[in-house]
This record gives C-alpha cells, structure tokens and sequence, in this order.
C-alpha cells in the first residue's frame, strides 16, 4: 500500500473513528457529573459534533460538491420548519398538556 | 389548406427508423417488468383511471343520499365510510400520483433530451409500491372501510374507530415510498440528465414544475409516512403517542399530518401549472409571460408551501398566536400563485388563441383555479375560518383546485400530449364538448356549495336541515352533468386508440424536444441526442408577437 | 483509482456521470430519512417538553451500558465500512472484502446486543401497556418513543445488512471491482443508520443520570 493510499484508507477513517469515540467517553462522563449544567444541550451538542464528523469525513462531505452539500442540509432545514413552527404553537399555548 | 382548429394528421409518415416503444415487446412482462419510463407512465395512468373511478363511484353515492335532507338511503355509518374512501382514493391514489407519475414519466426525459429517468428500476418500484399500496387500501374497502375522515385524526383513528384503519393506513403509507421514490429520481434526472446546452432557464415550464413538485414530494411524505406509523403503532400496540390520558398531544398528530399535507395540495396543484403553461404557450403561439418570474414563482410555492400547515388548525385548539403566523403566512404563500395567474393571462394577451380542447381546459383551469385560490384567501383571514371551518364552504374551496384546477389541467395535457403518447388523434368535437360540459358540470356541482357553506352547512354528514336542500339537489344534479363529462374522454379517447388517425411527430406545431421525435417515440427516445440552442416557447421574437396567424415556430429546440 | 471497467446502466452517458448520479440519488432519499426520523424526534421533542419531569425519572431507566456499548460497536462499523469503501476505490478489494465481513459482523453484534437489552425491558416492564411500571403523564410516551425509535431503527440496521452483505456476495464472486458506485451508496446508507442512532443515544440514554 502507497502512503498515500495508507493515509486516505486506514488513518484518516482512523483519526475520525478515535475523535468519535473520545466524544463519546466525553458526553457519557459529562451524563453522569452530578448537578453539571445544561445536561441536555450538551448531550445534544456533542451529538451533533458526532454527526459532523461522521458526515464530513466518513461520509466525505469535506470534499463534496456544493449540490450534495446542499442536499444533506436540505433535510435538517425543513426539519427545522417543522420544529420551530410546531413549537409556535406549542410554546404559546395558555394551558399546558 | 390546414384546419387551424384540429391537430394535424399524418397524411405521409415515413416508416420510423426504429420500433415505437408500444411495439417493443407484446408480453403482460414486457410491460410489468419494463423499466421504459413511458410504458411506467402507462401503467400508472391505467391504475390512476381505475382508482379514478373507485373515489367516483364513491362520490356518486354521497350526491345520492344527499339529494333529500333526510335520505336513509345510506346510514352515517356507511356515509363516513363512503366519504373516507373517496377522500383517501382520491388523494393519494388518484392527484398525488397524477399528473407526475403519467405525464412527469413519460415527459421529463424527452423534454429534458434524455433517454430514461436517472433511476429506471427504482422508477418501476415505484409503481409496484403504488400497487402494493392500492392493494391494502382494496382490503381496507373489502373490510367494509375506514370511518376517520382521509384526514385520520386522532384520537378517534388510534383508540375509538371500530373500522379497518390500519389496513387505510398502511396503503397510505406505503404508496407514499412510492412518491418519495418518484420525487427522488425525478430530482436526480433533471439534474444529471440534461441534453447538451439544456441548461436550467431552458427548461419547458413543465420540467420546473415537476422538479419543485418532486421536492415536495421528498421533503413532506416522509412526516406523513411516520405520522400514519405513529397511529398505526398506537391501534395495534395500545402504545400512547397522541393519547392524552397519558400526556399524549392529539394535536400532535395534526401538525405532523397536515406538514405533509399542506404541501401535497402543492404536489397535486404545481405539475397542472406545468401543464398550463406548456398548453397556453403552444395554443396561444405566445412566449409565456415572465418565464423567470414563473419559475422562482414555483420554487416559492414548493418553499413557503411548507410553512403555513396550521391554517388546518385554526379551530383545533392550536395556540392563537401561531395560528395569527400561520394565517399571515398563507396570504404570502397566496402571492406567486397569483403572479402565475397574471402572466399566464399576458401570455395570452394578443395570441394567437386555438380553441381546441387543450386549451379549452387551460381556460377553464384558469378561472376555476382563481375562484379556488381567492376563496382559500378568504379562509386564510382567522375569523372567516372560524366560521366556516367544516363546512361546504371548505369543500367547494379545495374542490375548485383540485377538481376544477388539477383535474381541468390533468385533462389539458392527457389531451395535448395524447398524439405524442399513443400517435392517434381523437375526435376533437367530442373532447370539445367534453371540455365544455365538464367546465359547466363541475360550476353546478360545486357553486352551489359555497354557498351551502356560507349558509352553514356542516360537512360529513349524511343528513342536513331542509333549508339547504334546494342547494343540495343542484350541487347532485351538476355531479350528474359532471360524471358523465368524465366517462366521455374514456369513452372516445379509448376509441381513438383503435380508430383514430395517425398523429405525425408534431401535431400542434410546439416548440420543446418531445415534439422533435416520433408520435410515440421509440425505445430510446431521440434517434440522436439533441441539442439545445435556443431558449423555450420559442414561437416569435421576445419583443414581439406573431405576425400572421398560424406561424410556425422560429426554430425547434434541437438543431438538427 | 481500479482500472477495471466500471459497468454503465442506461440512460447514463458517462461512467463518472452515473456515479455522481447515484450518489446524488442517495443523498436525496437521505434528507427524507432525516423527516421520517425528525418527525419522531417531534414526538419525542413535545412529549419531553410537556413533561420533563416524568421523562427524566422515566429516562433513568435505560440500561446505560446496553446503549454505551452499541454506540461503540455502530460507530467501529462506520470505521470498517468507510475503509471498505476507500480501499476498494484504491484497488484494494481483499482490503475492502474483509472490512466488509466486519462491518456485518458488528452490525449483526449490534442487533443481538439491542435484543438482549429488549429482553431487560421486558423484563423490567417496561412496555407501555397495562402492566407498565412507571407512574405519571409523559412517563409511556418517552417508554413508547423508546420502543418504536429502537425498532425502527432496528429495521434500517437490518435493510443495511442486507445492502452490505449483498456487496460480499459481489466482492466473493470478483464483481465488487466495476461496482464502486453500489459501495459506495451502501456507504452512505450505513453511516445514516449511525448517524441516527449517535441521536437516539443522546436522547435516550444520557438523561435522567445519576
């Protein structure tokens, strides 16, 4: 295998997988602190750290055209429509559920 | 000396080189098998002709028991089911699919210059799933049917219907992975597929609205397929999602449903624009008005379209602050459409105006389509919601775009493309008075509803109060008018397929590619791969209109 | 890059052309699985903030090392697929063949680790009917969400199994080679499933802890 070839197959899959996995130990260990702050966005954000890095260099979107980037972010904008104008209605309602 | 009014004949064709794709293979799976996206249209029109007929049926029955305002011709059970079933079949076994699956399939690759969708299997899965679908919709039917209303609203759909609703909405959900299947390779074709020199603003009119459809069609589906799973799951595993005795959110249930189906009356409503356009630009030897503002007009729609579900809600107990956004919403999302309106009718200012049955539809659809679009202004205003929610008022209002905008324009394409899918002409006396009693049919059947709702007739009910029977009975006297206008195409359009005569490659003299090959194409559609070298609707001089009456096209889109 | 000939399905008519087209293609049907799932992410969503309380005690009762570890194990069927997916695009299909079969395998260690978990559940009743044994408004819908969350995503795992062992029986009978296009797309749909799931954790397993 050339090095070109070792860096492109095994270690930049590698570098990813390991950054996945310290994230992971990361929002397990930050779940489990006693009274830490804002639990849930944290595990949130860290989520959403995994998925970049799943996307951008498991699913190669560092290197995607602008169309396909487009495309993978299609789906979170109108995920967001449905989100923020469902809560419109569920954030201003008198009575709660 | 050429008869203006009727598509030309084939007084001399040559023999085409190759087969047309109807002769390339004679098999029953030569056809269910094919991955020829114009057979696929094929197939789909025939199952979309017979579920037609299915919601039809079930339509006439409801305009019967609704002739006296006390009919025991059909119990309110029987009535919720019967409404359900029209509602459902209709939707989404008849608009969703239409005009995409038929005239999207068989047009997209020709006038794009291709020879196939991007995705030719997927493109036949596709309509094995909307028989897969249809068939647990006909077990539904067989099970004596579902009672929830095509809107399945919950909590009556999860815990307290006593009818065949997980068998309704598994149909459902499985004959939308058919159109999110369709919208996917529709997307993937105009994208990847173009002939050289076909760039985006060369595009016909009718390929943008396809893609704008498909991307709805992408973007909504999917919420409705989870929205019916929910319910689903929630009937067969007694697991609450929307039940409230456990802090479940019904309302839940109606924004994931109407996020989808808000932007499927865009589904069902952006192809009959395409078609419009493509019909008023040959018909009127006119360059459509504002082809730019037309396209971003449909983007518009496709986006906005998605923003505005809650105007369902108004009455549901839905926050009044989102149903204030919401309302405004729906008067922005009002504005393209309406700029559509305005340069269809400049296209047509000083045509060259034809009158034969394609444009007969395009001009009905044209008003019907503004008289349903001013109305939905109307219930987009809060208050007027409130008071005519649920009532005929809201039917004769999505029936007039649905019926009397996709269904009219649905009808002005079969007609205006029928040469080119089947290479026979029909009679043009009997789709001209086709045209014309459907227009006539459809105003007594629906009119008469607005004002019965105006009037305060609720809807989904078998029997009514005897002051609107008057209404009542001319609304089921038009549908009288109305069914046999749609049994005529049937009738003649089939008749022309064995007695019609031959249609040459271009019979109304078009611009755009599927013109510049056989009527019906062969296999591969083009004999070569065209060329693009002009803009479309390429019928005179940008600044001016035509000179004399009749004139032909400056130049085809492909150079030869 | 492989210099066997890549097949060509019509109507393309180009190989890089239909390439780009395919992967196009998935990343469509992607963006509808990410409304399919975000619309139970809504249910999720409105259930949590309508109860946090009863969601956060109901949360506390997610076995923390079942999910822990199938995080681990879907995110190292990632690594091993991506690396199928780059050594058969450089000519390496023995490389490519093996990380395969071990993506299989930690995708099948994936489904056999959530049954013995659902096993747990039931044990714990934890199923959200009559017997159910958690208390207060907004405690079933999370279990409920649980459920049909897991089990839909269960279903995706197992339609990528079948996509990634279709790709061994190619790569076993030397067909993997003209199919880059085929891996690829396989790729990408099994690092949606993870990416899914990476959510689904998130929402499922780090709640309500201590």
């Amino acid at each position: 295998m050339t090095r070109r070839e070792l860096k492109s197959v095994v270690l930049v899959p590698l570098a990813t997988w390991a950054c996945l996995c310290l994230a992971l130990a990361a929002t397990a260990a930050y779940a489990f602190i006693p009274d830490a702050p804002i639990k849930p966005i944290a595990a949130l954000a860290i989520a959403a750290f995994k998925v970049i890095l799943i996307a951008a260099f498991f699913m190669r979107l560092d290197r995607a055209s602008a169309l396909i980037r487009l495309t993978a972010a299609v789906g979170f904008l109108w995920l967001s429509f449905l989100f923020i104008f469902a809560f419109a209605d569920y954030t201003m309602r008198a009575v709660r559920g | 000396m050429r008869d203006i009014e009727t598509p030309q004949a084939a007084p001399q064709t040559p023999e085409p080189a190759k087969p047309s794709y109807l002769a390339d293979g004679h098999t029953v799976a030569s056809w269910i098998f094919t991955t020829d996206h114009k057979r696929i249209a094929i197939l789909y029109a025939l199952s979309i002709t017979v579920f037609f007929f299915i919601g039809g049926a079930a339509a006439t029955l409801i305009r019967i028991q609704l002739f006296t305002p006390h009919n025991t011709f059909l119990t309110a059970g029987q009535y919720n089911r019967l409404f359900t079933l029209h509602g459902v079949v209709m939707v989404w076994f008849f608009l969703v699919p239409s005009i995409p699956t038929t005239l999207g399939n068989f047009l997209l690759p020709l006038m794009i210059g291709a020879k196939d969708v991007a995705l030719p299997k997927i493109n036949l899965l596709s309509w094995w799933l909307y028989l897969g679908g249809a068939a647990l919709t006909i077990v539904c039917l067989v099970c004596g049917g579902v009672d929830t209303g095509w809107t399945f609203y919950t909590p009556y759909s999860t815990l307290y219907s006593n009818s065949c609703v997980l068998a309704a909405a598994a149909g459902v959900f499985v004959v939308g992975f058919s159109s999110i299947l369709t919208g996917v390779n529709f997307i993937a074709t105009t994208h990847m597929l173009r002939a050289p020199g076909m760039t985006w603003f060369r595009l016909p009119l009718f390929v943008w609205a396809i893609y704008a459809t498909s991307i709805v069609m992408v973007l909504a589906t999917p919420v409705l397929a989870m929205s019916l799973l929910l319910v689903m799951v929630e009937r067969v595993f007694s697991i609450p999602v929307f039940d409230p005795r456990f802090g479940g959110d019904p309302l839940l249930f109606q924004h994931l449903f109407w996020f989808y189906s808000h932007p499927a009356v865009y589904i069902m409503v952006l192809p009959a624009m395409g078609v419009i356009s493509e019909v008023i630009a040959s018909e009127a030897r006119r360059r459509v008005f504002g082809y730019q503002a037309m396209v971003y007009a449909m983007v518009s729609i496709a986006i906005i379209g998605f923003m505005v579900w809650g105007h369902h809600m108004f009455v549901s107990g839905q926050s009044p602050f989102a149903s204030v956004v919401f309302s405004f919403l729906s008067f922005i999302v009002a504005v393209p459409s309406a700029i559509k309106v305005f340069n269809w009718t400049a296209t047509l200012y000083r045509g060259q105006i034809r009158f034969a049955a394609p444009m007969l539809y395009a001009l009905g659809f044209l008003g019907l389509f503004t008289v349903g679009g001013l109305t939905g202004l109307f219930l987009a205003v809060v208050p007027i919601d409130v008071a005519v929610h649920d009532t005929y008022f809201i039917v004769a209002h999505f029936h007039y775009i649905m019926v009397g905008g996709t269904v009219s324009a649905f009808f002005a394409g079969l007609h205006y493309w029928w040469p080119k899918i089947t290479g026979r002409l029909y009679s043009e006396w009997w789709a001209k008075f086709a045209a014309i009693s459907m227009f006539l049919g459809f105003n007594f059947t629906f009119f008469p509803q607005f004002i019965l709702g105006y009037l305060g007739m609720p809807r989904r009910y078998h029997q009514y109060p005897d002051q609107f029977q008057i209404w009542n009975v001319l609304s089921s006297s038009g549908a009288v008018v109305l069914a046999v206008a749609y049994l005529l195409p049937l009738a003649y359009l089939t008749w022309s397929l064995f007695a019609g005569r031959r249609a040459n490659a271009n019979p109304w003299d078009a611009t755009g590619l599927e013109w510049t090959t056989a009527s019906p194409p062969p296999r591969a559609n083009f004999e070569t791969r065209p060329r693009v070298t002009s803009a479309p609707y390429d019928y005179h001089d940008p600044d001016v209109g035509p000179t004399q009456p009749n004139q032909p096209p400056r130049q085809t889109q492909a150079a030869e | 890059m492989s210099q066997s000939a890549q097949l060509l399905h019509e109507p393309w008519p180009d190989r890089p052309r239909e390439t780009e087209g395919y992967v196009f293609a998935m990343w469509i049907f992607l963006a509808t699985e990410v409304l399919f799932f975000g619309a139970l992410m809504a249910f999720y969503t409105v259930n949590r903030w309508a109860h946090p309380a009863a969601v956060t005690q109901a949360a506390a009762h997610t076995d923390f090392w079942f999910g822990t570890i199938n995080t681990a194990i879907l995110l190292t069927s990632s690594l091993t697929i991506a690396t199928a997916d780059r050594a058969l695009e450089h000519g390496l299909p023995r490389l490519a063949r093996l990380a395969l079969w071990l993506t299989l395998a930690f995708g099948l260690g994936f489904l056999v680790t959530k049954g013995f978990e659902y096993r747990k559940d039931l044990e714990d009743h934890l199923w959200p009917s009559a017997a159910f044994a958690l208390h207060g408004a907004g405690a079933r819908p999370f279990w409920g969400f649980y459920w049909i969350a897991t089990a839909v995503h269960a279903v995706h795992v197992t339609i990528g199994l079948g996509l990634i062992g279709r790709l061994i029986i190619l790569s076993q009978r030397r067909m993997l080679r003209p199919r880059q296009a085929s891996m690829t797309v396989t790729t990408l749909y099994w690092h949606f499933v993870d990416v899914v799931w990476v959510v689904l954790y998130a929402l499922l397993y780090l709640v309500g802890r201590p």
